[in-house]
């Protein structure tokens, strides 16, 4: 039986389709994913993403304990800030990507993935040091996300507050209508804007408020796979899993190599002596696209395979993600997609297939 | 769910819609809805023979790739070439401008055994 989260019944009333992921029923889409993806581009969208799990760390051991689960810096993020990196095994394989947030110098929270959540309660529960106290916060937490260049503007008309100043991966505490929310100035979709935690009895009420302002509109799962895609961002279980490390990833720089974390052994090797394969970007030639799983071709011999693949919506043709023969990566490789007797060329490109996000840029207006 | 009164359809949500010995093909309402927002197409090419069940074309949405069967045995006489830069015309009208092969009919009397428009609505899911 899968989970439902506590927006479930307004995806249904929304006339959303609600489908199957990580263990959990989520709207896919409402509109459609490429209505919602533009609006996402454009103005601004809200995302259901209470399936995400969240756990609290504290105690004076805390700090040193993530220290040596996570391969991003802990000691050096500010109290107010957060940073991305991941859960290694002993093997370098991961466990999980997720952002470690410091509440206080002794009080973190992880937000982890809902596919991989329960691996990560007990890997981490095995790891940690008896001065650190654990909580899982996932099921009390609602997460919402508020993705597209007006998010400033239109979570403020609608929710009739004022948001904080914040730089990117940096996050306060708010109220809303007397609900105390943390929000991070985080995000999945390459732009500018917010995720929200706050406890999950008031998910209705904040999802009304923030849609009653009409600039809104809700988003689906499928805009959000496109739109991270399009960014180059991975996802756990296509680009990322216990099977592929962050040096294959060419996720390098969300690892502190001057400290010590488990793992650091397997991926300091792989960074002197190199991996076979390695993730890069493709563009296809046309709109149809190549999907997880199909394999890549370079002169008659199998090459890669593809983790991620679809139409790009802001870019009108299509792009994937696959692990390539490391001679391969570099961009201007012709790649092929046998698809069924059809032959669909595909050529390496650098990421991000879409350069114009606002993630990091000037709110607008 | 809109299936028009005046055509022909299949079990794997063709349209069939015969004047003479042609017959035009699309993919029904049911079929562009279930699989939204449509963002590649794939014809076959005029002159082509095919065969009743062939796999002759392919749709495209965002999260999936179908194929289309050609629901009779033929030649390929014309292709909606509109549909290769505006997939989006098979959600927006599909048993109009949305159409996608014509071919001409070995044998017309092969069209008798699709189902009527009821029979077909009867076939869907109750809540679509």
């Amino acid at each position: 039986m899968n989970k439902r989260t506590p927006l479930y019944e307004r995806h249904v009333t929304l006339n959303a389709r609600v489908a199957p992921f990580a263990g959990w029923e989520m709207p896919i889409q409402y509109e459609g994913i490429l209505a919602e993806h533009q609006h996402t581009r454009g103005k601004a969208s809200l995302f259901d993403t209470c399936h995400m799990g969240e756990f609290e760390l504290s105690g004076p051991s805390a700090e040193s304990d993530l220290e040596r689960l996570l391969t991003q810096s802990v000691s050096s993020i500010k109290t107010g800030q957060c940073r991305y990196g991941f859960m290694l095994q002993e093997n370098g394989g991961i466990i999980d990507d997720l952002t470690c947030y410091r509440r206080g110098s002794d009080h973190f929270v992880l937000v982890v993935n809902a596919g991989t959540l329960d691996n990560c309660r007990e890997w981490i529960l095995s790891h940690i040091t008896s001065e650190t106290t654990f909580r899982d916060l996932s099921s009390e937490t609602a997460k919402l996300d508020i993705q597209g260049p007006v998010s400033r503007e239109a979570t403020e008309s609608a929710l009739g507050i004022a948001l904080p100043d914040l730089k990117f991966f940096r996050f306060d505490e708010i109220t809303i209508g007397g609900v105390s929310c943390l929000v991070s100035r985080t995000g999945y979709t390459g732009e500018w804007g917010y995720e929200l935690y706050f406890p999950a009895e008031h998910a209705g009420d904040i999802w009304d408020r923030l849609l009653a302002g009409g600039v809104i509109k809700p988003a689906g799962l499928g805009a959000r796979d496109t739109l991270r895609l399009e960014v180059g961002y991975p996802l756990y279980g296509h680009e990322l899993s216990i099977n592929r490390t962050p040096v294959a990833a060419t996720r390098g720089r969300f690892m502190d190599m001057s400290k010590d974390f488990i793992g650091k052994d397997a991926v300091s090797h792989e960074l002197e002596t190199g991996v076979t394969h390695y993730l890069a970007g493709l563009q296809l030639e046309g709109r149809r696209a190549a999907r997880a799983s199909d394999k890549v071709w370079h002169e008659g011999r199998e090459a890669g395979e593809i983790t991620s693949g679809s139409l790009a919506p802001s870019l009108g043709v299509a792009v994937a993600m696959a692990y390539l023969e490391k001679d391969l990566c570099e961009p201007g490789n012709t790649l092929e997609i046998n698809m069924r007797g059809k032959t669909l060329r595909a050529v390496t490109t650098q990421l991000p297939f879409y350069k114009h996000g606002t993630a990091r840029g000037l709110n607008p207006g | 769910m809109n299936v028009p009164k005046d055509r022909l359809y299949t079990k794997t949500h063709e349209w069939i819609l015969v004047d003479d010995d042609i017959a035009t093909v699309g993919i029904t309402d049911f079929a562009q809805s279930q699989l939204s927002d449509v963002t590649f197409v794939e014809l076959p090419s005029t002159e082509d023979q095919v065969a009743a069940r062939d796999e002759v074309a392919v749709v495209e949405s965002v999260k999936a790739a179908s194929d289309v069967y050609s629901p009779v045995t033929g030649t390929v006489l014309d292709i909606n070439e509109n549909l290769v830069d505006h997939p989006e015309i098979i959600n927006d009208d599909p048993y109009g401008e949305g159409w996608m092969f014509k071919i001409k009919l070995a044998d017309p009397e092969e069209v008798e055994s699709f189902l009527d428009a009821d029979a077909y609505e009867n076939s869907l899911p109750a809540d679509s």
